[in-house]
Formats: structure tokens, C-alpha cells, sequence
């Protein structure tokens, strides 16, 4: 545990575990708010809205998200100059926020829309008979329902994006993977500390997260 | 709600010419904005014919892309089976009898389910070397991170697979006189395998995007010799990046298209376990699987 006695290494490694949940926090946002907007284009009635969000889910859920990073910085920034920030870690934090929100996205569109499907028909078409809206419809009978059905799948999806903002240190940000890989090649002797404290960490974070959403899951689940 | 359709009615004359009009505007609004993102590119000059031409070239996809894919699909196909091992192993032992088998088992699982794969990755290639006093190489940096994390995704579909199944099975079984591991051989573990097919299946997609984590360490696969290398003697990384992108949505979707199929045809044979039993974290009741988004 010496490793973390020295106050720099405390720092870098408490500002690798801040970028992290700094990281998580904006992506979770702006992912939740396009995924639904996509998951009501998808079972919208007009074609276009449906296609344009079908094309979204399929291109980005199935392209890894490594890749999806390193085009927003050697694409989005090197290439067409895209500049978020003039603070250069601020500038990849926007970049990687940019990126994890996109691929994201796409889980929580389907996560949506599955629970769309735990609906029962029947309330959509009561709706419908009382002369509700397409929007209406989603609003106030679909959306609420589906959204209690949702709050597992989702806690997955913000507990795999927690994970995933590890890989914005691909693009230069020294997130928390980063200082693990510098404190190790640094401390060959206290590997294995490094690590239980690294990984453990998370651990710390997300396994009660995981639970956190099991319960709450249940509280708020629709019995039928 | 199966479909959507029940959603909206059979569109009318004004309804139809409501969503006609709303298909243009937001065609359009897409049309722009494509074009926006074209002129952009085209400023940078990323359309010129000389970015593009390598992929014309035989030489492009012998020496890059083909290399860099082989290496993906043999760290995916490794990674794999022993992502398969290791998650029958540690769901049966989630289920022993046993506490001190069911207690590290389900340690375990939770612990490499909750830390990032490129933590792992990292402490594998930069760390073990110390404690084994020897270097690990990248590619089985790359296969034991995926195992371990995706064998303790598969331990818990397993799991939820085996309890799933009627506990009259098991009880028949015992009174025929097998013993518990016979159960779990012979009855439990292969109908458990069958039923959550689909989710393997599903769980190969996220498998196969993550090697490309082995970019991270210099692993040579796809995204390293595709976009990496070969940009870096072309200066084509936009065209590289484009190129190898639609080479993973692919395989992806034929493997998508697989594990639906799948999920076709264990539902026709009515060899189906619920899903919301199957997939009990990742899927709301009734509801269609939505793999885990990892990297």
C-alpha cells in the first residue's frame, strides 16, 4: 500500500476515478434523453423516423466503441479540426462524452423498446378508443409503463457505461485504467496492490449499483 | 405489445398526409445534415480518389485488413471456448451444495462482471509480467480479459437457465437414483445450454467487438492493422476508419442474424425457457434480450 502513501499517486488516482464518473454522469444523460427519442422514432408512424432509427441502433451497437473513440478524436479532431474545448483534456473529455453518448444510445433505444413490448396490446388500443394521439399514447399510457419495466436493463446499460469510460483513455484523457497502467510500469513491486485497488474500486462502485437497481426494479415493477 | 402497429391507427387521409409531410421535413432535416457532414469532409479533403484507392488495391487487404481480421476471429474464437468453460464451470458451482465452493464461485462472477475489461487487460499485460518475471503477450492478455469477463456473464445465463428448468426434472432424475453431479451433466447443464443459445450467441457479438480493446496493446487485430497501421503509411484515417467499421457491423449483424434465428426456432419447438427467467439483469419481463453493452 506504499504506492498510495505518496500524495501524487493519490491524486492520480483520485482524479482518474473523478474523470470516470464525470464521464458516466454526462454520457448517462445525453444518452438517456436520445435513446428514448430514438426508441419513439422506431415505433413512430412515419417510415423515415423508424428507418433513421434502426440505422442508428444497427451501426452503432455493432461497431466497437474502441473504434467509435478513436474516430471522434482522429476523425472528428484531428482531421475535421471538431473543436469541443481549448483545454486539451477538456477537449478529449467532450470527444469521449461525444462518443460513449452515441454508442450508448443505441443500448438504451432497445432497452426502451423492449419495454415497450412488455405493454399489454390492449392498453394501447383503450387508448386509442378514447381517441388518444400516436403521442398521447406513448406519453401518458406506454412510456410511464415501459419505463418501470426498464429500470433493470437500464441499470445494466449505465453499469456497462461506467466500465466503458475506461476506454476514453484510448484517446489521451488519463482516466483511472490510465493510472493503473502508469502507477504499474512505476511500481513493479506493488502489482498486485495496484490492481485489487484499481479493480476493487469499481467493484465498490458498481456491484451495489448492480443490487441498487435489482430493488428498485422490483419496487417500481408494473404487477399485472 | 408484439408490435408497434397497435400503437397508432391505420392511417387516414389526414394522418397519411400528416406523416407525409413529417417524412420530408425530417428527411430533409437528415439529407442536410448529411450533406453538412460530406462538405465537411470534403473541406478536409477526405474524398480525394488517393485516400480511397488503397482499398482498390490487393496488397491493402492481404498485408492490413485480412491479417488484423484473422487475429480478431482466432482472440474471438479462443475466447470463446474458454468464456464457455469458464461460465459452466462457475454457474455449477454458484448452484453447489457446498458453501465454500457457492460462496468463491459467486465472488468471483460478481467481481470480474464489475471491473472494466481494460483494467483487466492492463493488469495482464503491464502487471503479471512482474509477478511471472516474463512477458505476457498481448494476444493472451486480450483472450484471458474476454474470458473473464464474458465467461462470468455466460456463469450467470447459465445459472439462470439451469434454474429456470422445471425442478421436476431434477427431482425424477434423483429418483431414478443419479447422483447430483449426474443431474447436472446429463439433465440440467444440456437442456440450460440449449435454451440460452441465443444469448451465447448474443454474448459472441460483444466478445468479437471487444478484442478490439487489443488495439489498447498493440494486439495486431483489426482495428490496429485496418485503421492504425494502415492509415499511418496512407494518412487515410477517416476512409480506413469507414472501411473497417462496416467490415464489424457485418459479422455482427450475420451473427445478430444467427442468434435471432436461433431464438426462432427454440420458440417454434416450444424448447423455450421464459426470458425473463433466462436473462434475469438484462431483460425486463417479457421483453426481447438486450445484450450487455460492454466495449
Amino acid at each position: 500500500m506504499h504506492v498510495f502513501a505518496d500524495p501524487t499517486n493519490l491524486d492520480a488516482y483520485l482524479s482518474g476515478f473523478l474523470w470516470i464518473l464525470k464521464l458516466t454522469g454526462a454520457s448517462a444523460v445525453l444518452a438517456l434523453v436520445l435513446g428514448v427519442l430514438l426508441a419513439a422514432f422506431r415505433v413512430s408512424p412515419v417510415p423515415v423516423l423508424r428507418g433513421f432509427g434502426a440505422a442508428w441502433v444497427n451501426i452503432f451497437r455493432n461497431t466497437p466503441l474502441t473504434l467509435i473513440i478513436f474516430f471522434c478524436y482522429f476523425g472528428l479532431f484531428t482531421t475535421l479540426g471538431l473543436t469541443l474545448s481549448d483545454d486539451l483534456d477538456q477537449n478529449n473529455y467532450w470527444l469521449g462524452v461525444v462518443g460513449l453518448s452515441v454508442y450508448t444510445a443505441a443500448f438504451v433505444c432497445e432497452a426502451v423498446r423492449s419495454g415497450i413490448n412488455t405493454v399489454p396490446a390492449g392498453q394501447a388500443e383503450a387508448a386509442r378508443a378514447i381517441g388518444l394521439t400516436f403521442f398521447q399514447t406513448l406519453r401518458i399510457v406506454v412510456l410511464p409503463q415501459a419505463g418501470r419495466a426498464v429500470v433493470a436493463p437500464l441499470g445494466s446499460v449505465l453499469i456497462a457505461l461506467c466500465k466503458n469510460a475506461t476506454i476514453v483513455g484510448t484517446i489521451g484523457l488519463i482516466e483511472a485504467s490510465s493510472v493503473m497502467k502508469d502507477l504499474i510500469n512505476s511500481n513493479g513491486d506493488a502489482v498486485i496492490a495496484i490492481f485489487a485497488v484499481f479493480a476493487g474500486t469499481f467493484a465498490a462502485l458498481l456491484i451495489p449499483t448492480g443490487y441498487f437497481f435489482g430493488w428498485l426494479a422490483n419496487r417500481l415493477a408494473v404487477k399485472r | 405489445m408484439s408490435t408497434s402497429t397497435v400503437l397508432y391507427d391505420h392511417p387516414g387521409p389526414r394522418a397519411r398526409v400528416r406523416n407525409a409531410v413529417l417524412s420530408v421535413v425530417f428527411g430533409v432535416g437528415l439529407v442536410a445534415l448529411l450533406w453538412w457532414v460530406y462538405a465537411k469532409f470534403d473541406q478536409a479533403g477526405q474524398w480525394e480518389g488517393s485516400l480511397w484507392q488503397p482499398f482498390t488495391e490487393a496488397s491493402t487487404w492481404t498485408q492490413f485488413i485480412w491479417p488484423g481480421l484473422r487475429q480478431t476471429l482466432l482472440a474471438a474464437a479462443t475466447g470463446m471456448v474458454l468464456s464457455l468453460t469458464f461460465g459452466i464451470l462457475f454457474a455449477v458451482g454458484r448452484l453447489s451444495d457446498r458453501r465454500w465452493i457457492r460462496v468463491p464461485s459467486g465472488a468471483v462472477v460478481e467481481f470480474f462482471r464489475a471491473v472494466p475489461l481494460l483494467i483487466m487487460i492492463f493488469f495482464i499485460f503491464y502487471g503479471v509480467p512482474f509477478l511471472i518475471q516474463g512477458p505476457v503477450s498481448a494476444f493472451w492478455a486480450v483472450v484471458v480479459g474476454l474470458t473473464l469477463y464474458n465467461g462470468s456473464v455466460l456463469a450467470e445465463a447459465f445459472r439462470a437457465g439451469i434454474r429456470a428448468i422445471p425442478g421436476g426434472q431434477a427431482e425424477a432424475a434423483y429418483a431414478v437414483g443419479m447422483r447430483k453431479s449426474q443431474v447436472m451433466q446429463l439433465i440440467l447443464v444440456p437442456q440450460a445450454a440449449r435454451a440460452m443459445l441465443p444469448v451465447i450467441v448474443s454474448q459472441l457479438v460483444v466478445l468479437l467487438k471487444d478484442t478490439a480493446l487489443g488495439y489498447i496493446v498493440a494486439f495486431p487485430e483489426l482495428l490496429q492493422r485496418g485503421v492504425n497501421d494502415l492509415s499511418a503509411n496512407r494518412g487515410n484515417v477517416v476512409a480506413a476508419a469507414i472501411v473497417v467499421a462496416a467490415i464489424y457491423i457485418v459479422i455482427n449483424s450475420l451473427l445478430t442474424t444467427l442468434a435471432n434465428w436461433l431464438d426462432g426456432r427454440s420458440r417454434r419447438r416450444n424448447f423455450r425457457i421464459p426470458k425473463q427467467a433466462a436473462a434475469p439483469d438484462s431483460t425486463p419481463a417479457g421483453g426481447a434480450t438486450v445484450a450487455e453493452p460492454q466495449g
